[in-house]
């Protein structure tokens, strides 16, 4: 038995933990758990435990419905907000009855694409900003806590102490937390969570979502990650920073204090594949709603060192401070799956690099107020304005069928579409209200 | 804390209080055929008597004590005179069976057998024998990584290593994450010790870290 795992299981006796969770993500990025006893752990370990993966969405078909979930022992964590008994959980790797991965499971989707990184000697570093509502509960009607306003510190902000909350047990929990500050909307806030490797910080972006819901269900309230809950306020980002490392050194940095040409190659593979990637890493119809002219999301395929209407933002660096240097991918939203999300942009950034991509050249002007001829001649494209479009991209390209595989970009494509179809039909309060009164 | 169970086909009420008190115990096969090897891993021996005491009281003495594991033995009460002049057994247990006694028990065995004590700094207790680390008497939730960053920096207080040192030493040379994989541990360390005591781990701008 690995070190790693012996030292789960002393864990586990010491603590008295009675329920150890395995968690794992479907394809739309759901966290779903399989609780087991102690009893089971070396069997958990040694062949994982057996569920019926056609009752996870993305995963099966009724006849191939065995999988197993192997948990890795690295992601042993005790779960801070229970009081009474001490729980457990361990992020899980999906393999099939004769143990090879499943290509369905999105952390081994992420896997391969950062094994494809790493054969080529690199190792990918991200950094979040989550932004998320609280609402006084999950009704079709939003109803903010308060009025506050960016950065406010008054006692409208009656939220700040959940936040408070919800920071000391991501802390606890091994996730440091940078910053955090009320946003530009009612009720909405934002935490920003120090770097770490990509699959830690997906597994890590998946354990943040369910605590900013836990800490608001303890207090009664509901907290959302839908990208735009509330229409004439911003929505609800998931700023991606980015790094890659080769070794001990930034591949990114450059002594002259702009981007090296590894980083101008890395940033101009992401605009490149902006479009294609845009279906997963905004997945859902609301997705579109985010990014709309008029707020603070990115609408056009630009890049600029400090311009909030950018897709790709070059972060200005302390020259003394080379391993700070980033880019930063503004599109995706928090309710994003964030294993498929890395997975696309990886392999967007290091297509780039790869194929020796020239860099456009940067916007530094609002994109917003150009008219339409003057950003066809600049050469500035826009990101899909709903999901069918987003869709009917993907399906064209071969980067994303590369990196997301097969089985998930299929299922993906079938899902989304249904989805679509759904929104079709629906009649809105919008048409109601403009159309019904005068036609 | 890892349990070896002798013997294997023990009795039911001991399995059912073994795992009510959270014990997985490993089988040990025959107690005369254990060897230092097949023993290295098993940190404490629960021996029940049974229906053959005088022969598992004989097999603990030549075993258990050559091997040093602590023995806990079960007993029936008439089988207390058997053990006058018995040797290897460290501890025992009459039935009827108490599962929190034989976890108790257990753990008592396990820290005072081990050669080394808890490593203490501050309020900041760490046991090597069961990975366990204490703050004010509270457990603190490591990931094994985490803790053996922590107990090395608590065994080789006062001096500064460098993040290519403390790789090397907690992690071992194959690592492939870089030295940068240290940082991300030390920050997680930091949240998880709390802002108070963070400045345990103090930052030697382009050096390293020196712990204390």
């Amino acid at each position: 038995m690995s070190k790693q795992a012996d030292y789960v299981r002393r864990t586990v006796q010491e603590r008295g933990i009675r329920f150890i969770r395995l968690w794992f993500t479907d394809v739309q990025g759901f966290l779903k758990s399989v609780s087991i006893s102690p009893q089971e752990l070396d069997t958990a370990f040694e062949e994982g435990m057996t569920f019926d993966g056609s009752s996870i969405d993305g995963y099966a078909r009724v006849q191939e419905a065995d999988m197993l979930a192997v948990p890795d022992p690295s992601t042993f964590q005790v779960l801070p907000w229970h009081d009474d008994e001490v729980v457990a959980r361990m992020f899980c790797d999906i393999v099939k009855p004769d143990g090879s991965p499943f290509d369905g499971d999105p952390r081994t989707v992420l896997k391969r694409n950062l094994d494809r990184a790493s054969a080529l000697g690199y190792t990918f570093y991200v950094a979040p900003e989550l932004e998320y509502f609280y609402f006084a509960d999950s009704g079709p009607e939003p109803q903010a806590l308060d009025q506050g306003g960016y950065f406010d510190l008054t006692p409208l902000d009656v939220a700040r102490e959940y936040r408070r909350k919800t920071i000391t047990s991501l802390e606890k929990m091994g996730i440091p937390v940078e910053h955090s500050h009320h946003e530009v909307a009612p009720s909405q806030h934002e935490i920003i969570v120090r770097y770490t490797d990509a699959l830690t910080m997906a597994d890590n972006i998946m354990s943040f979502r369910l605590t900013v819901k836990e800490v608001a269900l303890e207090h009664g309230i509901y907290a959302t990650f839908m990208p735009k809950p509330l229409e004439n306020h911003d929505g609800s980002g998931l700023h991606l920073h980015l790094s890659l490392f080769s070794g001990e050194d930034n591949v990114f940095y450059s002594p002259d204090g702009t981007l090296s040409a590894k980083g101008n190659q890395f940033v101009a593979g992401l605009l490149r594949h902006s479009r294609e990637i845009t279906a997963v890493t905004n997945q859902w119809v609301n997705s579109y709603k985010r990014l709309v002219a008029g707020f603070e999301a990115p609408v056009y395929v630009t890049w600029a060192h400090n311009n909030q209407s950018a897709l790709v933002r070059v972060p200005t660096v302390k020259r003394d401070k080379p391993s700070s240097v980033r880019v930063e991918y503004r599109s995706p939203d928090s309710a994003c799956n964030p294993y498929l999300t890395l997975s696309v942009l990886i392999a967007a950034g290091l297509e780039g690099i790869e194929k020796g991509y020239e860099l456009p050249p940067e916007v530094a002007d609002n994109v917003f107020a150009m008219s339409n001829s003057d950003r066809a001649a600049a050469g500035i494209e826009r990101l899909p304005e709903t999901l069918a479009e987003a869709l009917d991209i993907m399906e064209r390209s071969d980067l994303v069928r590369k990196a997301l595989g097969d089985h998930v970009f299929d299922w993906f494509l079938r899902n989304k579409r249904k989805e679509w179809d759904r929104y079709q039909q629906h009649v809105s309060r919008f048409e109601l209200e403009t159309y019904l009164p005068v036609l | 804390m890892n349990v070896g169970l002798f013997p294997e086909e023990c009795s039911e009420t001991l399995s059912a209080a073994l795992a009510i008190a959270g014990v997985v115990p490993k089988a040990v096969g025959d107690l005369v055929t254990l060897t230092p090897e097949k023993a290295a891993d098993i940190d404490v021996l629960v021996v029940e008597l049974g229906d053959e005491p005088m022969r598992r009281i004989r097999y603990i003495g030549s075993a258990a004590e050559a091997l040093g594991i602590p023995t806990l033995a079960v007993i029936e009460p008439a089988q207390i005179p058997l053990l006058e002049g018995a040797v290897g057994i460290t501890d025992m247990v009459t039935t009827p069976l108490n599962p929190a006694e034989i976890g108790l028990r257990l753990r008592r065995m396990v820290r005072a057998g081990s050669a080394e004590g808890p490593l203490r700094f501050h309020d900041l207790e760490l046991n090597p024998l069961t990975y366990q680390a204490m703050l004010k008497g509270t457990p603190l939730d490591l990931t094994f990584m985490e803790y053996e960053l922590l107990r090395f920096f608590v065994e080789n207080q006062s001096r500064v290593w460098s993040r290519e040192q403390l790789l090397s030493k907690v992690w071992g040379y194959d690592y492939f994450g870089g030295a940068r994989t240290v940082d991300v541990h030390v920050r997680r360390l930091r949240s998880k010790l709390g802002e108070e005591r963070a400045e345990w781990i103090h930052t030697v701008r382009s050096v390293g870290y020196r712990f204390g």
